[in-house]
């Protein structure tokens, strides 16, 4: 090892960023810290981004502990809003546990979860106009649902089967809905960034009413794009709201891996001169009542806003990795900002438009809904159940039209399926 | 007949800037959905006045400037497709290009495919490469290989001003990303590689004569540039002129290709012309290890086989970085060339 000449000056030291928990123990979220309703009020929708520099660094909160809405914040949602959005977090979560299940049971190869995040995807997709175009990350699932794209649909994409309208081409759950206004996902982590902010340029130039929102998780806030894409928006004011998910977790690395220990996401805003909201994730009028604010802005040409939404992975990245081979066992449990579907659930109850029958009632009921789909969709095939999509079908849209060497390699893949099923096989 | 012209206005003498200029300025006038963004191409009109002008004549929300963020104009032309556009974004220096690589390998090239045609990139992402004019190793790069590797990209290189009109035009109306390196070498006048000659303006070349209105060259079509019997030479962008140059000097009689588009290739055209002369030769200012010589080798003898009569000759810059003092001694120019043809025609 290089050792420095310089005996006389402390060697310098490197520093890891290691979570507060690991496997094993106790977790312990008392720093944590949980301002009350409206410690930070509501400004006006084109208050100069300057003057606002506190709401990045603060925590936009609607429910107190006693689930009761309140201060400036408060949507003032009705009853009938406030049971749509539970409703549709509930229809998530049924339909998370079905599909995790369903890899489980070998129907697929890979499945993600959005368990304790889906006022995220949910609440911010209603405060949304319909026609406003989102770019989601890989956990926003609610968008769709909310949407009310068909159950179905989402499960063909998830099983490559025959139904799949991408043809079976895509990773389990990365959707693609231009109809619903949701654009086709990468898997490379915050791609969709720019790509936002282009769209939302585009909209802009053309004097058009709509505006994009961008997802992104915390951690990869960490990547190029996700810094691009804050230059190119502050640049051009364009009419774009990106959300950064802070779960705390990526796959194994928390964090502090991003920045996340020195200080709040949103305030990624405040170097860019943009507007940085930081807002309590699991309270769901708190993330409609900021995404609607951000909505606001944007529409009326007072620029991007950045969105950090505080919440927690509460399952896994994946089925593919284990939790609890990384991180202390019941840190959801110990999460001081509580579940997003328990607090809108008690604050329904609290004002006297919800009660534990009906909740129990919906449960089954979504449940029962969610079941049927399946059904439906297992009826056009699993993965790896040979109800694929026809064989050329895997050379078609790589160009418009195929090059010659395209439709050389065609024939040569329908061979060899004739070679491993006999000549008299016919491609399907 | 290769170009397809529309209009009746006349045919003028420009250099190829000129003709690309014309081209970007036929279709913002063509396509409302036609945007043009860079670093410095709007008020200033590009570093290479590409786009001079065009700022002034369509406004800024159809031509402007960006931030110095590679990632940022590819990923944002991405997002601008997706919303119906059809962005035309210039990449300063093909050098530059890297930062925007995993928007153009991951995103733009795959969106068609990956979501089954719910979204597609009609995109143009302009580059001047090569070296050859004192750029020293990030001004001279020929980078065109890593794109051709990449399925759903198609690649295009001009050679002159005619065919930079036609080929850019049909680049952007076309509904797939398209990566189009325009050799700045040979920007203001065709290069014979004879460094220490006087420089010849476009002017005395006949492909300088550019028809001022709407014409577009089909992308996936070579052009023969002579016809021969002794040799195959495929060559594009600043090497085709080089080979020109040094066949001229030798005296040989060789068939001389300009592939234009690499990718689609035209292999018809140079199955057709190795068959004849049971020769071929590959050219290119690019590095030579994996470069598209490669591809060319392999395609040639795979098709070719039976009418070869010596090994597939490559002549490439070598494996280094573009060295700026040397630059000489790194480009393939008259000599390499010609110890080549010596060589191939020995067998």
């Amino acid at each position: 090892m290089a050792k420095s000449a310089k005996s006389n000056i402390p060697p310098l030291k490197l520093h890891v960023p290691e979570p507060a928990f690991r496997p094993g123990d106790e977790a312990d979220f008392s720093d944590i810290e949980v301002p009350p309703v409206d410690a930070i009020v509501r400004p006006d929708e084109a208050a100069a981004a300057d003057s606002i520099k506190d709401l990045s660094f603060g925590l936009v909160r609607v429910l107190d502990d006693d689930a009761q809405a309140s201060g400036s914040w408060n949507p003032g949602l009705t009853a009938e809003q406030l049971r749509e959005m539970l409703r549709h977090m509930m229809l998530v979560r049924a339909f998370d546990d079905r599909m995790f299940r369903a890899q489980r049971q070998g129907k697929t190869s890979f499945y993600m979860k959005c368990t304790g995040e889906e006022a995220t995807s949910v609440a911010t997709t209603m405060a949304l106009a319909r026609d406003d175009m989102c770019f989601p990350s890989y956990r926003q699932q609610g968008i769709l649902i909310t949407r009310g794209y068909p159950l179905v649909q989402m499960m063909n994409q998830i099983y490559s089967n025959r139904g799949d309208h991408l043809l079976g081409r895509q990773l389990p759950i990365m959707y693609s809905a231009p109809e619903y206004g949701f654009f086709s996902i990468s898997g490379n982590l915050t791609t969709q960034y720019p790509q936002a902010v282009g769209w939302a340029m585009a909209s802009a130039a053309k004097g058009d009413s709509r505006i994009s929102a961008v997802w992104c998780g915390e951690g990869s806030t960490a990547e190029g794009d996700f810094h691009s894409a804050m230059t190119f928006a502050a640049v051009y004011n364009a009419p774009v709201i990106m959300q950064v998910v802070n779960n705390q977790w990526a796959i194994s690395s928390f964090s502090g891996f991003a920045g996340g220990e020195r200080t709040t996401f949103a305030a990624r805003a405040v170097g860019y001169g943009i507007a940085g909201l930081r807002v309590d994730g699991n309270d769901p009028l708190a993330v409609y009542s900021a995404m609607r604010w951000a909505a606001d802005r944007a529409r009326t040409n007072n620029g991007p806003t950045l969105i950090e939404y505080f919440t927690y992975r509460a399952e896994g990245h994946s089925t593919s990795d284990d939790p609890s081979a990384y991180r202390a066992a019941e840190e959801y449990a110990k999460w001081p900002l509580g579940d997003p579907v328990e607090r809108l659930k008690a604050h329904l109850m609290a004002i006297g438009e919800w009660d534990d029958d009906r909740h129990q009632a919906q449960h089954d009921e979504l449940q029962k809904t969610v079941r049927e789909e399946q059904k439906k969709a297992e009826e056009k095939g699993t993965l790896g159940h040979g109800l694929h999509h026809p064989f050329d079908t895997m050379f078609t849209d790589v160009y418009e039209d195929m090059p010659w060497h395209l439709q050389e390699q065609c024939e040569q893949m329908l061979e060899e399926q004739r070679t491993k099923f006999g000549p008299d096989w016919e491609p399907k | 007949m290769m170009a397809e012209v529309e209009g009746k206005s006349g045919v003028k003498s420009m250099n190829m800037i000129e003709a690309i200029n014309s081209a970007l300025d036929i279709m913002l006038k063509r396509d409302e959905n036609t945007v043009i963004m860079g670093e410095d191409v709007g008020y200033f009109g590009g570093v290479f006045r590409a786009t001079a002008g065009l700022q002034e004549k369509y406004g800024k929300t159809r031509v402007f400037d960006t931030p110095i963020s590679e990632c940022g104009i590819i990923g944002v032309g991405v997002g601008m497709a997706a919303y119906g556009l059809r962005p035309v974004p210039e990449i300063q220096f093909a050098d530059y290009i890297y930062p925007g690589l995993d928007q153009l390998v991951s995103e733009a090239a795959r969106i068609r495919y990956r979501s089954a045609e719910d979204y597609v990139c009609p995109m143009t992402v302009r580059s001047p490469f090569g070296g050859g004019i004192f750029g020293g190793q990030t001004h001279s790069q020929s980078p065109e290989s890593m794109f051709t590797h990449i399925c759903g990209i198609k690649t295009v290189i001009p050679s002159s001003p005619h065919d930079a009109k036609g080929l850019l035009i049909a680049a952007i109306e076309d509904n797939d990303p398209v990566v189009f390196f325009e050799p700045k070498r040979i920007y203001n006048g065709p290069f014979s590689g004879y460094y220490d000659r006087p420089v010849e303006p476009w002017s005395k070349h006949e492909d300088s004569q550019v028809p001022e209105d709407y014409y577009r060259i089909d992308l996936g079509k070579a052009k023969i540039l002579r016809e021969g019997e002794a040799l195959t030479v495929l060559a594009y962008g600043t090497m085709v002129h080089v080979a020109q140059a040094v066949v001229a000097e030798v005296g040989i009689d060789a068939e001389i290709i300009d592939l234009r588009t690499l990718l689609p290739l035209d292999i018809e055209t140079i199955e057709k012309s190795v068959e004849k002369t049971g020769r071929c030769m590959v050219i290119h200012e690019a590095t030579r290890t994996s470069g598209f010589g490669a591809e060319i080798a392999a395609l040639v003898q795979e098709r070719c086989f039976y009418h070869l009569e010596a090994p597939v000759e490559r002549v490439t810059g070598f494996d280094t970085p573009y060295p700026h003092s040397l630059e000489w001694a790194y480009f393939p120019g008259p000599i390499r060339i010609g110890q080549a043809l010596e060589k191939i025609m020995k067998e």
